[in-house]
């Protein structure tokens, strides 16, 4: 199992160093908004409503978030692009476990991710930003986390339907809302009541909360609390329905 | 080698169900080239992939290479090799990266993948090729990395989809000669599914025709033959007024015993006989017997082809995409 899931995680990550441009472009996009869209949110902490700490500490939460959803999400396409060459059943037709292909490849997705989320941080910090390192670092493993539960999906999902036609709209109607829902950019304690009635059903606006008290050192908050809890439960949800559906032969 | 009976799939559209595979019987012994021939759609594919464990079947049982196929899966892929018929290999991957990957990933050493890749690449004739990405491959030269992908576990049962489909003449005959080899350098059993009837002739032992989902017939090429059609013996006479003298002739000798069983035209006489070089000289001592002159006599073995729309009243030819 750890032998086989080695092999398929090199194979892939030899794959994606090969033609870097996914890992540049998820790279580049968060650092644009650091740069083009975070200067707007300069003058945002003095509106009443806008949570504790600088705006960095709300901000940079968010941007590594969307990596960790956005990126992670839409892995599924390289994986269509692998079924369609054979790659996938001529790995099935091996012993290897079901759960090692999957694995494999999730594993990959989670070191590009941690990679991108560290460059991400480390540009923060230069254009100022300040956080307890403990914050950060377990900030940092439930971003993983996350990502691996997004990717498995994104995997599952790709095996399921096979075609890029379908994945992208599917993709888009989900994670656009979720995104949206989620406080990622702007914080949903400015959101008029409705509006963070919705955010609270959206699971993932608990962990950017979570997230965000981190990123303060409110180790023992209520929000970073809940945060890890639904964070947990998204990433076994995730990982449980990309293992079964890699594991169901008919996939 | 392969035993399976009443081995059976369907599939749950939109429009209801469709039955892919219904009930197939086979047993391939070891050592034998076994082919799977029919038309596309027929179920070749959705057998090779039930006995490939790569689909489950809805019905039925079989023993693959020793091992259970619905209990041990696991056990029947360590012990197969398998050919997919659309492609196998990443195009941004080289075909080196490939092959060993493929064979780690049977538990089989780096130094033993690499050494035995480098011998597949070098007997498949893309010697010098082992750095190259797969997508700067020809054709023939991708379809021959995937049945080097299929052997690079050194299965004794190798499972081959339509392994020439889109190869050109010459390629053809190299994969054919690498298949003999198969079987006559490392005594291993090859099963492979083709809507070629040339090369389900030239090639198998055995051939099992398949269609709309069952076996129609089994055999080796030459029963295939002879059973369903018999030999077609054309004469040609010298002298248009004797073809009726020999058409009377040729319905006494004819498998089919009457008058409707022989065609006639102008000089030429056309039936057919169970055993054409059998049945030739005591024809030939008739005709002359009843005064009849010949400009040629030719006796023509039946084809697959002929075969195929006797089993099915269809041409295979029918059912290939140009």
């Amino acid at each position: 199992m750890l032998l086989a899931t080695r092999v398929v995680f090199v194979r892939a990550m030899r794959l994606s160093l090969r033609n870097p441009t996914w890992i540049v472009i998820g790279l580049t996009q968060p650092i644009l908004y650091l740069a083009l869209f975070g200067p707007l949110l300069r003058k945002m902490n003095q509106l009443p409503g806008f949570p504790p700490g600088s705006w960095w500490q709300v901000f940079v939460p968010g941007l590594l978030i969307q990596l960790g959803i956005f990126g992670a999400l839409f892995v599924g396409f390289g994986l269509v692009a692998e079924y369609r060459a054979g790659v996938i059943e001529q790995m099935r037709v091996t012993p290897a476990p079901r759960m090692a292909l999957l694995l494999g490849r999730v594993l990959r997705d989670v070191i590009v991710l941690v990679v991108q989320a560290l460059v991400l941080t480390v540009a923060a910090v230069v254009f100022g930003m300040r956080a307890p390192i403990v914050g950060v670092v377990v900030a940092f493993v439930l971003v993983a986390l996350l990502g691996a539960a997004c990717a498995s999906v994104s995997y599952a999902v790709a095996l399921i339907t096979k075609s890029e036609d379908v994945l992208a709209p599917l993709l888009n109607t989900v994670a656009v809302p979720v995104l949206l829902l989620s406080g990622i950019l702007l914080p949903m304690s400015l959101a008029p009541g409705w509006l963070r009635t919705l955010s609270e059903i959206n699971p993932f606006s608990h962990v950017v909360d979570g997230i965000r008290s981190l990123f303060r050192g409110d180790f023992g908050s209520a929000d970073t609390m809940w945060g890890l809890i639904v964070g947990a439960i998204i990433v076994a949800l995730g990982l449980i329905f990309g293992a079964r559906t890699f594991q169901r032969e008919s996939a | 080698m392969i035993t399976a009976r009443g081995l059976a799939r369907t599939y749950r559209t939109r429009r209801g169900t469709v039955e892919a595979v219904r009930g197939v019987d086979l047993d391939v012994d070891a050592g034998e080239i076994v082919g799977f021939l029919g038309p596309n759609g027929a179920g070749k594919t959705t057998t090779l992939r039930m006995l490939s464990t790569l689909i489950a079947p809805t019905a039925g049982e079989a023993t693959v290479a020793g091992c259970d196929l619905r209990t041990d899966p696991v056990g029947v892929r360590r012990h197969i090799g398998y050919v997919a018929q659309s492609g196998s290999t990443a195009p941004e991957a080289t075909i080196g990266e490939e092959l060993v990957d493929h064979a780690l990933l049977y538990g089989i050493s780096k130094s033993t993948a690499t050494a035995r890749g480098r011998e597949l690449i070098d007997q498949l004739d893309l010697r010098g090729l082992w750095e190259r990405q797969t997508k700067t491959l020809s054709g023939g030269q991708r379809r021959r990395l995937d049945v080097a992908m299929g052997l690079i576990n050194g299965a004794r049962l190798i499972f081959l989809d339509e392994p020439t489909t889109g190869l050109d003449p010459q390629a053809r005959a190299n994969l054919w000669e690498h298949v003999r080899r198969l079987r006559g350098d490392l005594g291993a059993t090859v099963f492979l599914t083709t809507h070629y009837l040339d090369e389900a002739d030239a090639l198998c032992d055995r051939i099992l025709v398949i269609d709309d989902g069952q076996i129609v017939a089994t055999g080796t090429p030459e029963e295939l033959k002879r059973r369903i059609s018999g030999d077609l013996i054309t004469l040609t006479v010298a002298d248009p007024a004797t073809a009726p003298a020999a058409a009377q002739v040729a319905t006494g000798r004819s498998s089919g015993g009457d008058s409707a069983s022989v065609e006639t035209d102008a000089s030429t006489v056309r039936f057919r006989v169970d055993n054409g070089a059998r049945a030739l000289p005591a024809l030939l001592r008739d005709l002359t017997a009843a005064g009849v002159d010949l400009d040629g006599v030719e006796v023509r073995r039946p084809s697959l082809d002929d075969v195929f729309l006797t089993l099915t009243g269809r041409t295979l030819r029918d059912d290939i995409p140009a």
